[in-house]
């Protein structure tokens, strides 16, 4: 699936450059379950945005199935991004003028996918996450745990080979993170995806089969037999 | 997906939409307002112009100026006393070409073969001059006063004075245009009605018959029937015409062979009328002329509207000059806010944006979405603009103001120069007096505003123009956004 190979991430800030990421090296396969850990700034979100073709490393390869997203030219980038990639973001990020199924409805229309069967299929993953009385509400009708639901929903809609998912119970409470992570667990078993999560939160990680810690742009591997 | 997401979020961000659709409509109705009062202007103009060179008339053909003419030559008019105590009336009338220049009569075909010339038809325009009266002898007396008129003086001769006698000389001037009444389409005549009697028939091309101005026929009381004698030569008046506005063009209209053989200027004209096949294109047929027929001078309406003054001429220069630029300062200014205002709105929807991006939103595809948005705010302005526009044009034809407009003598040829009357007498001196026609029209005119499908497309042009410059600015920055920055990007 992913093969990063020597990934680096430089910004600068000012008269400072900062290294996100330094000389990353890291394998990825079908159907994965990985956590990356560690400190705020320590390259965590600059790491997921690599794996989900979002940002291009300074330097290294970034491999998914068989191709460079650090050379791919930005309309092929898209198109790998709308085919193969779901995201989950902390802050949900849902359009808030359109409904639940029409928020679902975004990810299919780069696919070019017509209106009714667009409908259908985000009325179906809104169903598989437990919305399916949710269709036609707005963002703001819906509480946190709700609206985390619907921005899962449009992740998978497409049926990705990946799903990225950045602090996705970052803005929830402790029963919302639960019901969120056992939706997450259930359609990543359901879907065979490779499921890449960042998180803060040490309970989640000591769940995850494969624990990435990064500090200052530098990570470590773990792997949790008993998970 | 596009028009449900255009519309929830011009509904979600409608105050902005609104101040964005309203500097627009601004704009838009003042080009309205100043477009159609500009068309006001030009009608206006197009009447005055009408009384000079009469309708379907897109230009006319001189003889170019040369300073041989300009000189002309001013009639000379001889009386002298008869024999003692005869009082009859002595009588003599000049008739000469108006501006003294002639074209010959085969330049009116030549013009009419120049390409883009739908037709043209020659005029021959004259002044007639009439002076008649009395003059008396003065009677010789010996042995008179020492205020006499003295003969004889140191020679010591015979001592004596002339009393009594005199003249006692009225002037009649009035203007006489041969027409060619083979085209009757064309000329100073149409712009005035036959209000009683008839015109001229195709077949008059010699006829001694007359059209006289209505208002020249009141005063010297001419009726369908009456003959009016021009340098001999009796006419008798077929027709009135009333001008449509303004004063006419002359006073007595004749064939045109008739007035070639009054003036002795065989085949000869002063004036040719020429109607263009597109008045789109009345330039390019000008520049033809002008270069084909040597020696001559072509006026377009446009040229003649130059020596139009009063306020009427005030009020055109403030519609096309200051309200043309006070339009385009506002436009531009709309335009400016619209688009920076889109682009603020996508400074505050980069999270929006950059999601979608993430989803694989091509970033054309999110520049149209925003230029969308934005176009459709044009509309909104667009369509409040032609509202607030036509509102404006109504109040101003409502109130219709009353414009002057004064017209230069020298304007197409047609000078209309006519003094009534006057006397001179007295054994000492002589003086011209008397109301006169001056040299100069002036015409009252009421401006409208009428508004035309023109402006209305201009306006709509406007609108849209407005959206897609206000979209461009929102969706350059739109397109530029990349998805890493705008997701980090916290609001």
């Amino acid at each position: 699936m992913y093969d990063l190979k020597n990934v680096t991430k430089r910004y600068t800030r000012g008269k400072e450059t900062v290294h996100a990421l330094d000389g990353v090296d890291l394998t990825i396969g079908d159907g994965d379950r990985l956590v990356i850990q560690g400190p705020t700034g320590g390259g965590k979100s600059t790491l997921l945005q690599m794996l989900g073709g979002l940002d291009r490393p300074t330097s290294g390869e970034v491999v998914l199935d068989g191709t460079d997203l650090a050379t791919l030219g930005e309309a092929r980038l898209t198109r790998v991004r709308s085919e193969n990639i779901g995201f989950v973001f902390q802050s949900f990020n849902l359009i808030p003028t359109l409904t639940a199924q029409e928020n679902v409805e975004t990810a299919l229309v780069p696919l070019g996918i017509k209106a009714r069967e667009r409908r259908e299929l985000a009325a179906d993953a809104l169903n598989s996450v437990g919305l399916g009385e949710r269709l036609g509400h707005l963002p703001s009708e819906m509480s946190g745990g709700q609206q985390q639901r619907v921005a899962i929903a449009r992740a998978l809609v497409k049926r990705p080979k990946v799903l990225l998912a950045d602090e996705p119970t970052g803005n929830l409470d402790e029963g919302m993170r639960d019901e969120i992570m056992d939706v997450l667990e259930r359609l990543w078993q359901e879907h065979g995806l490779t499921f890449v999560m960042v998180t803060h939160d040490s309970a989640l990680a000591k769940k995850a089969p494969r624990l990435v810690t990064i500090r200052k742009g530098k990570i470590t591997v773990k792997e949790n037999a008993g998970a | 997906m596009f028009f449900t997401y255009l519309r929830r979020e011009l509904r979600r961000r409608r105050k902005a939409a609104l101040v964005v659709a309203s500097g627009l409509a601004l704009g838009i109705a003042l080009v309205i307002v100043v477009n159609s009062v500009a068309n006001g202007m030009g009608k206006a103009q197009d009447k005055v112009l009408q009384s000079l060179y009469g309708l379907g008339t897109d230009m006319t053909v001189t003889k170019a100026a040369t300073p041989a003419a300009a000189g002309g030559q001013q009639p000379r008019f001889q009386f002298g006393a008869r024999g003692e105590g005869d009082k009859t009336t002595q009588s003599s009338d000049r008739v000469r070409v108006q501006g003294f220049t002639t074209l010959a009569s085969s330049t009116v075909d030549k013009v009419a073969g120049q390409q883009g010339v739908a037709a043209a038809a020659g005029g021959l325009n004259l002044s007639v001059v009439k002076v008649s009266g009395t003059f008396t002898r003065g009677q010789f007396q010996q042995g008179g006063g020492a205020d006499g008129f003295r003969r004889g003086g140191a020679s010591g001769g015979p001592q004596g004075e002339v009393k009594g006698g005199g003249a006692d000389f009225g002037i009649n001037q009035y203007s006489v245009y041969g027409t060619d009444v083979t085209r009757t389409g064309l000329g100073p005549l149409t712009s005035s009605k036959i209000t009683g009697g008839r015109g001229f028939k195709t077949t008059e091309t010699n006829a001694k018959v007359a059209v006289a101005d209505s208002a020249y026929a009141k005063e010297k009381k001419y009726k369908v029937g009456s003959t009016v004698t021009i340098k001999g030569t009796a006419y008798k008046v077929i027709g009135i015409a009333t001008a449509d506005s303004g004063d006419s063009a002359a006073d007595l209209y004749i064939p045109l062979k008739q007035a070639q053989t009054l003036a002795d200027e065989k085949d000869k004209v002063t004036t040719i009328y020429v109607r263009a096949t597109d008045s789109q294109r009345i330039d390019t047929v000008k520049s033809a002329i002008q270069k084909n027929v040597s020696g001559t001078t072509v006026t377009t309406s446009s040229d003649l509207a130059k020596t139009v003054s009063g306020s009427l001429s005030t009020a055109s220069s403030l519609a096309t000059d200051v309200g043309k630029w006070l339009s385009i300062a506002v436009l531009v200014a709309a335009f400016l806010v619209a688009g920076l205002l889109t682009s603020s709105a996508v400074s505050r929807r980069v999270r929006e944006f950059g999601t979608l991006k993430a989803l694989g939103w091509k970033s054309g595809r999110v520049t149209r979405q925003v230029v969308g948005e934005a176009v459709v705010n044009g509309l909104v302005g667009g369509v409040l603009g032609i509202a607030l526009g036509l509102a404006g044009a109504y109040v101003v034809t409502a109130i219709s103001p009353t414009l002057t407009a004064q017209l230069g003598a020298s304007g197409g040829g047609f000078g209309g120069d006519r003094p009534g009357g006057g006397t001179f007498g007295g054994a000492g001196g002589a003086g011209f007096g008397g109301p006169g026609r001056q040299a100069a029209k002036s015409l009252e005119i009421a401006l409208t505003a009428p508004v035309s499908v023109t402006t209305i497309a201009l306006a709509v042009c406007l609108a849209v123009a407005g959206g897609l410059i206000a979209g461009a600015f929102g969706g350059w920055r739109a397109s530029r956004l990349r998805p890493a920055d705008a997701l980090r990007r916290v609001e």
